[in-house]
């Protein structure tokens, strides 16, 4: 068992070295299958592992080697195979193949495709890394590792600056949360002396809830996961990384790296659970974040800003179902999301590749027909993301829901309300692409074409587990199956113990109320929506608080102004004062001293042998005069 | 020899002294501010004199001989130096056509 978690690290970066030291000599076809291949024999290991933790209830420790040892300091590498992990290894590898077969139709006709493929190998690796790790600096090194895969992978066709300007700033905005992060490892360290997660948790488990060095610590680890995760404020990046290609922005952006962060606090949930003070804050930046990211999701006409402010909204709403203390909900809510958030996308990047790389829908319409596999596999992942039963997104987001009503009637209200957004943006996005009468510009196109097998296979497996992945959770109304919250309890249990549970529990009737209400109110949405989006012909320019919503809340615009005009401004007086004025001048001075002292010291040598003769004799006599003064 | 002596140290010490310096500060003042190069020759020549009347007034003070004879080796040593220095002075008046030092100035950067 500890040879296959070493393995399952391993086999990745041997794929990244092979394709990316081969880059040029390797044959375009074979990089993407050779990647591939790495891949599916870590799914099958991952299932391997998966079957042993979920039957036997251990947890697979792997000692690697000793990295930092240093008198009392001693931090080992170190992996952790518990059924967390195994959750994730599933997700991770899973969508991770399914991305990589997609990719090899998708990249085919690019040039660097060798490349990508090695990206993607060292993304899975870092990932990887990030969530076998049992200590938080080996989970840091995976994170910051992730990070960069964003930025190599964002900035893939780097030869449009645009292009590198979003890579650069989604690492950038990465580098912030991580900032909190370190100092959550910092506090970390000083206040349990280990760094070891296990270890970590039991030490904790004595302290009082409420303590204030685990609020500080806790605060701190949710800013990393603000910056990883694309919560308020730091969420401006995840629409720009739309720059890069839609594989990228299915795996890194949908499934993998954005879950980073609801993984690290899900790890955590110790500590969290003991900071009552942080679990409120999380709620309320989850909350804000969902609630923007699902208005400012109505307003864009771009296929994959749409779908990536709906991520940013569903990372809300996980982080919701955290601050709730609904950690299974959370998890669950991921994996669910990973599936219909990949396959939306990759369809997404099937109607771009159908369409010769089009993005705006508004000049798309009407390719219900033209397209009718995407669009078929483009309405499953439609309807899981609303929450229609019974595919999966229902489920999953019953389990947060029904977190909240626990909370209390408004909490639960306001969540319902938020999840509803989503069938707003979502239908519109369905209307307006498949099935408004054409644009002209569809019409003028001649090449609408399916797309191949290679990218229409993995798409549908991932619809089927669209549809099926949610049966393992049933609220409670229906049926006792439970079984993903069993299936995480071990891993909760200690946190679960900590919590003063003080939660109202609501009657049989108005826990059906609270289930058919919000599903009649998506049928009367998505009836709205039609008459609305389907039948107008022409997009209006957004006036009045609606132009606030079409302008993104103008968040860039604000932390332009006044963040990175201030920065420049700062930088340039820094060059401009101490870097020319400054050392500049130090530097040219000592080479202007030395020249000065030259041209005076030239002098002596006149070549004027009077003037040697007198200094000769001033020079003997003050040196006798001296010789004798002292 | 012993009444020559014994006259000889009527003449206190000082005025010996005080007469050589002022001998001596005479030929370096003709040595750095003169033109003619013989004048500049004369007055080495006025500085070596003066250093071996000093050589002689002591040795007359400290009944010690050795005084006199370094005198001998000093006005060889000069007698050297003129014959050398007055050939390269013929030598320098045969391409310069002149003996003004300050004609002597190729060196120079």
């Amino acid at each position: 068992m500890e040879l296959i978690s070493i393995l399952l690290l391993v086999l990745p970066l041997i794929g990244f070295l092979t394709v990316g030291l081969f880059q040029k000599q390797m044959n375009r076809n074979l990089s993407g299958i050779l990647a591939s291949t790495f891949i599916f024999i870590n799914l099958i290991l991952a299932a391997v592992l998966f079957n042993f933790v979920s039957s036997s209830n251990q947890t697979v420790e792997t000692q690697l080697f000793d990295w930092i040892k240093f008198g009392d300091i001693s931090i080992p590498m170190a992996l952790t195979v518990d059924r967390l992990s195994a959750l994730m290894l599933l997700i991770v590898n899973g969508v991770g193949l399914l991305i990589h077969i997609y990719s090899i139709g998708y990249m085919k006709e690019d040039e660097g495709v060798n490349r990508f493929f090695a990206y993607m190998n060292l993304f899975v690796f870092f990932m990887l890394i990030l969530v076998l790790s049992s200590n938080y600096l080996m989970l840091f090194i995976g994170w910051e590792g992730v990070g960069l895969c964003s930025y190599l992978l964002i900035g893939f066709w780097f030869k449009d600056h645009a292009n590198n300007d979003a890579a650069k700033k989604a690492f950038i905005m990465n580098r912030i949360g991580d900032l909190g992060f370190l100092l959550g490892i910092f506090l970390l360290y000083s206040t349990f002396k280990t760094l070891s997660i296990s270890e970590i948790a039991a030490k904790a488990s004595l302290m009082p809830a409420g303590d204030l060095t685990l609020t500080a610590i806790t605060l701190c680890l949710f800013i990393g996961a603000m910056g990883k995760s694309a919560q308020i404020p730091l969420f401006t990046w995840l629409p720009d990384a739309m720059a890069g290609p839609t594989p990228v922005s299915a795996l890194i952006h949908a499934a993998t790296m954005v879950t980073a962060g609801i993984y690290l606090i899900a790890r955590s949930s110790v500590l969290f659970v003991l900071s009552p003070i942080t679990m409120n804050f999380i709620l309320i930046i989850g909350t804000a974040t969902a609630i923007i990211g699902g208005i400012i999701a109505i307003y864009q006409n771009d296929i994959k800003k749409i779908l990536a402010y709906s991520t940013v909204s569903q990372l809300g709403f996980m982080f919701m179902a955290l601050g709730l203390g609904s950690f299974s909900g959370a998890m669950f809510h991921l994996t669910t999301h990973a599936f219909f958030k990949a396959l939306l996308f990759l369809a997404a990047g099937s109607v771009i590749h159908a369409l010769g790389n089009e993005q705006d829908i508004r000049k798309m319409g009407g390719l219900r027909k033209k397209i009718p596999f995407t669009f078929a596999l483009f309405i499953i992942g439609t309807i899981a993301i609303s929450g229609i039963p019974p595919f999966a997104g229902f489920f999953s987001k019953e389990m947060i829901l029904s977190a909240a009503y626990e909370r209390g009637m408004s909490m639960g209200i306001l969540a319902t309300a938020i999840s509803l957004l989503t069938t707003i943006y979502m239908f519109r996005l369905i209307f307006v692409v498949f099935y408004k009468p054409e644009s002209k510009e569809i019409k003028a196109n001649h090449h609408v074409h399916e797309s191949p097998r290679v990218m229409l296979y993995p798409m549908a497996i991932l619809a089927v587990l669209s549809v099926i992945a949610g049966f393992v959770q049933m609220p409670k109304l229906f049926s006792e199956t439970q079984g993903f919250d069993n299936f995480l309890s071990p891993i909760f249990a200690k946190a679960s113990g900590l919590t003063a549970a003080s939660r109202q529990v609501l009657n049989v009737q108005t826990e059906w109320l609270t289930l058919v209400i919000p599903i009649s109110i998506i049928f009367i949405l998505i009836f709205l929506s039609y008459k609305r989006f389907v039948n107008n012909k022409e997009f209006s320019v957004p006036t009045g608080i609606q132009s606030v919503f079409a302008n993104k809340f103008y968040f860039d615009e604000i932390y332009d102004f006044c963040i990175v005009k201030p920065l420049a401004f700062i930088s340039d007086f820094f060059r401009g004062m101490l870097d020319q004025t400054i050392i500049n001048g130090f530097v040219n001075s000592v080479g202007n001293g030395t020249l000065f002292v030259g041209k005076k010291l030239r002098r002596l040598q006149s070549g004027n042998v009077g003037l040697y003769l007198i200094l000769m004799v001033f020079s003997i006599i003050a040196i006798l005069f001296f010789n004798i003064i002292l | 020899m012993e009444t020559t002596v014994a006259q000889m140290q009527i003449i206190p010490l000082q005025y010996y002294i005080l007469f050589c310096s002022a001998l001596f500060s005479i030929g370096v003042i003709g040595v750095l501010a003169k033109r003619n190069a013989l004048v500049i020759f004369m007055s080495v020549e006025l500085m070596l004199n003066s250093a071996n009347l000093l050589l002689a007034a002591f040795s007359a003070y400290r009944n010690d001989p050795a005084g006199q004879i370094f005198v001998f080796f000093i006005m060889v040593v000069a007698a050297a130096e003129v014959a050398i220095g007055l050939a390269l002075l013929v030598v320098v008046y045969r391409s310069t056509k002149t003996i003004d030092i300050n004609a002597l100035n190729r060196l120079k950067w």
